[in-house]
């Protein structure tokens, strides 16, 4: 036990003042120093655009094209600097005694070699073992180390063929497969479903621990931190604001910055409210609690207060079933969240709502009248009334078109306004959004990610719509910007009565933006009612398997 | 896989029987009567009568053609208007001429191209780079006859008188006994083909290098040169491989302009004379040839596509 403390406090590597600017010689890292040591993760926190993958790569003395290092140094156990080497040497260093995780293991694993061969490459690169022989056994064993068959068919197959957890515990095996001292892992678990993000963090945790591996872990989740970090580093725009162990950072942070980044961070017990308007959930309901809960006594009640009302919806690609029968009701002023992992179906049930997907069977209505399958067989009043807000706002603005353009189509859609009406009303639009009046001939370019969410969100509010439909609008956004949109959401929702469908596969979400709550699983809802009753009084064995694997601070 | 190429081979084999049929039609537009092509004018009717008879050109319209259809099968292409031959035995030497033009080109350019805008994309923004570029889109911008009169003025006549600047092969010899012959159509075809195949590669290598894939494959510590032959450099090619196909396919008709200048004995060259001549079989023999290269050269490009995309191969995606 006592050798393994030692153990604990050896140092790894140390980044000691480094500076990384672009060619053109701005500064994007200023004077970032830090210690990893064996047997302990270090967490490397901020938002996008702060630098932290910058100085991960650093370590392994990598820098993305348009970036040259200008200053400090990254030291190795044995005390050389890895700055000073020339390519040849810290390749020789890369993947053998410092290894990289990368954020996609979609995009980072070669689609075209097999995966048994990608972990190889390392291994021979490196030259492990006497023979080809002991690499194959030790390819054998690291498969089983991040809990992933080893057999040679499983070795053969493509990265095409394994799911995003798969991959990215490929990704993890092929870093660890040289026995590294250091490991890099940038943002490993993002885009990985909860449960899935569970096994992967438990993995990355026991090989750090039990190989006496130094980790530096690089995330703008603050959540997955407390999980596996023993040290946090808070990075903003290319400083480190603060860094300690990482209890004291979280619960006693020092930094405003750190503050400000806590309290974004949605949590699933709704202690706090992100944002500022505190107002729809929580402790100010809109609808009261006994009438939310009144909501799913008769099917009567239902019918009689239900704006939108869904039944029976289902869809299957061939012979594959996306959609197995989902039924709810959604009423006036009500804020509904379609909580699923990926493949769920979740998604899919929105576009079907919308009338973005028409090859349903099953019934949406609207106040009563059933609507035609596709957009095109509705008629411009029911178009009018359920908007929809996409994932990513840079996919779904038009580059070309100025925010005003775009916020001004569903209005000339309508042809009912003249040019004046239509100015005035994107500009209230942009107005109710919080987006100044001078972002009407800014084109989508020149916007922050939050900025172009909200001229999203303006252009679905312009018509008016009675049903708004978000389909992870804020999965895309960093914590303190989620905060902001979820933030107005509530408001809009408080100002415009109007009724919303919040898609996610975050559920840490829920007590921050819906009164209902509605968990899919496999194209079905396994489990639907009050968002509280849900969360404190889960039903379905997958819910409550869910609410076990969200990382808490 | 095999189950995917065959159904590119299905396709490629119903395109050409659509192309069949209209190149059918079109030369039935074409204004002449064969008979009387071949007879000349002072023929008897009784005579030209016998021949359209010789020749089924009484026959009804669908007969006729799937008797045409039937004969492509067996290399049968037809009589010859014009010369009173075999149009097989015509076209033979033409088209083994018209071949060894574009086998050179295609294997002199392709791997040029390849290694020339691989080169380009790894040293972006270098002077290699701006130079590469730059000579690519000044080809790529001047037209084929203006490149051959070029190389004619600068090798053959006027600054270094090195080369024969047209080809003359004694009747009964090939072409390709007199190489010295072939070099500057061969090298016109080249400068022609390559700057597309040039710009494309570094285009799309350049898109590769930046991938997570690369990227990872650099910080495993692979070796630049592992990293470019391995992990670039496959993923490059698919693309890459189009262009070489419609590149490929345009020297098949594209080639008739360079055959004239340098006075070939090509197809292009056969083709200009049938079509002057009225030579109706002989345009309907080239028309197809030139089609079926169209369509193999596309299947092969299919292929690459299909071979070097695990995703395509292992039925992943249909």
């Amino acid at each position: 036990m006592s050798t393994l403390i030692e153990q604990q406090t050896e140092v790894a590597l140390q980044a000691t003042d480094l500076r990384v600017a672009t060619a053109l010689g701005k500064e994007i890292l200023h004077s970032v120093s830090f210690t990893l040591q064996r047997g302990r993760m270090l967490a490397l926190v901020g938002e996008s655009g702060s630098g932290k993958t910058t100085a991960g790569l650093a370590c392994l003395g990598y820098f993305r094209t348009g970036l040259e290092h200008v200053g400090g140094t990254v030291e190795l156990s044995d005390g050389t600097n890895l700055l000073a080497l020339t390519d040849a040497g810290r390749r020789g260093l890369r993947g053998g005694s410092i290894s990289y995780v990368p954020q996609d293991p979609a995009l980072s694993l070669n689609p075209a070699m097999r995966i048994g061969s990608q972990i190889m490459e390392v291994l021979r690169v490196h030259g492990y073992g006497a023979s080809e022989q002991a690499r194959r056994e030790r390819l054998a064993e690291v498969l089983t180390d991040v809990g992933l068959p080893n057999d040679t068919a499983y070795q053969r197959r493509w990265p095409h063929e394994l799911s995003g957890g798969q991959q990215q515990r490929v990704g993890i095996a092929m870093a660890f497969a040289f026995r590294p001292e250091v490991m890099v892992m940038d943002e490993p678990t993002t885009g990985l479903d909860v449960t899935t993000q569970a096994l992967v963090l438990q993995t990355i945790h026991q090989l750090v621990t039990t190989h006496a591996v130094a980790g530096l872990y690089i995330t703008h989740d603050l959540a997955v931190v407390s999980e596996v970090a023993d040290e946090v580093a808070v990075m903003l725009a290319g400083r480190i604001v603060e860094q300690g162990p990482s209890d004291q950072v979280l619960h006693d942070p020092q930094h405003a910055y750190t503050r400000k980044l806590l309290n974004a961070v949605p949590d699933l017990a709704g202690r706090h409210h992100i944002g500022e308007v505190e107002a729809v959930t929580g402790a100010m309901p809109i609808i009261s609690r006994e009438r939310a809960a009144s909501a799913r006594l008769t099917a009567r009640d239902v019918a009689s207060t239900s704006l939108l009302s869904v039944a029976d919806l289902r869809l299957s690609y061939g012979s594959n079933a996306v959609l197995n029968g989902i039924d709810f009701e959604l009423g006036r002023g009500e804020s509904l969240m379609l909580l699923g992992e990926s493949g769920s179906g979740k998604t899919t049930a929105a576009r079907c709502i919308a009338g973005l997907n028409d090859s349903y069977t099953g019934s949406v209505s609207l106040a009563g009248t059933t609507l035609q399958p596709g957009t095109r067989q509705r008629s411009a009043e029911e178009r009018h009334r359920i908007q929809y807000v996409f994932q990513s706002p840079l996919s779904s603005l038009n580059p070309r078109r100025t925010i005003g353009e775009s916020v001004e189509v569903p209005l000339y859609m309508s042809g009912t306004f003249s040019r004046k009406e239509r100015r005035a009303l994107v500009l209230e639009a942009l107005d109710q959004v919080q987006l100044a009046a001078s972002f009407i001939d800014r084109r989508p370019g020149q916007l922050s990610g939050g900025e172009r969410q909200r001229a999203a969100i303006a252009r679905a509010l312009v018509n008016a719509p009675s049903v708004l439909v978000c389909d992870e609008v804020t999965s895309a956004l960093d914590v303190s910007v989620q905060a902001s949109i979820i933030d107005l959401l509530r408001t809009l929702q408080v100002e415009t009565g109007m009724a919303m469908v919040f898609v996610t596969h975050n559920i840490a979400l829920a007590r921050h933006i819906s009164q209902r709550l509605a968990v899919l699983h496999a194209g079905r809802i396994v489990d639907m009612g009050p968002t509280d009753d849900v969360l404190e009084n889960p039903q379905h064995s997958y819910t409550r398997e869910l609410l076990t694997h969200v990382p808490t601070l | 896989m095999p189950g995917l190429i065959l159904r590119r081979l299905a396709i490629s084999a119903v395109i050409l029987l659509v192309v069949s049929m209209l190149v059918f039609v079109a030369t039935l537009l074409l204004p002449g009567d064969p008979a009387q092509a071949i007879l000349g004018q002072q023929a008897t009717p009784e005579r030209l009568e016998a021949l359209r008879e010789q020749m089924n050109l009484n026959d009804p319209f669908a007969q006729r053609y799937l008797h045409w259809l039937g004969g492509l099968f067996v290399g049968d292409f037809g009589v010859s208007a014009a010369s009173g031959g075999s149009v097989a035995a015509l076209l033979g030497d033409r088209i083994a001429a018209s071949l060894v033009l574009m086998v050179a080109a295609a294997t002199i350019s392709i791997p040029v191209g390849i290694l020339v805008g691989s080169y380009s994309a790894l040293r972006r923004g270098k002077a290699g780079d701006h130079a590469a570029t730059g000579i690519s889109l000044v080809l790529a911008a001047l037209p084929d006859f203006v490149i051959g009169i070029a190389l004619v003025t600068l090798f053959s006549t006027t600054v270094f008188t090195v080369l024969p600047s047209v080809t003359m092969a004694p009747p009964g010899e090939q072409v390709w006994d007199y190489p010295s012959q072939l070099i500057l159509p061969v090298l016109t075809l080249v400068l022609v083909v390559m700057p597309y195949i040039i710009r494309m590669m570094r285009t799309t290598m350049i898109e590769v290098l930046d991938s997570g894939y690369v990227e990872m494959a650099r910080l495993k510590g692979v070796p630049e040169r592992q990293v470019i032959w391995r992990h670039a450099l496959p993923h490059a090619i698919a693309p890459v491989a189009q262009v070489v196909a419609i590149q490929l396919a345009w020297l098949a008709g594209g080639i008739v302009v360079v055959e004239f200048l340098f006075r070939y004995p090509g197809v292009g060259q056969a083709l200009v004379d049938a079509v002057t001549n009225r030579d109706v079989q002989v345009v309907q023999a080239l028309a197809m040839l030139i089609a079926a290269v169209y369509v193999v050269v596309n299947l092969f490009a299919d292929i690459v596509g299909i071979v070097t995309n695990p995703k395509l191969r292992t039925g992943g995606i249909r």
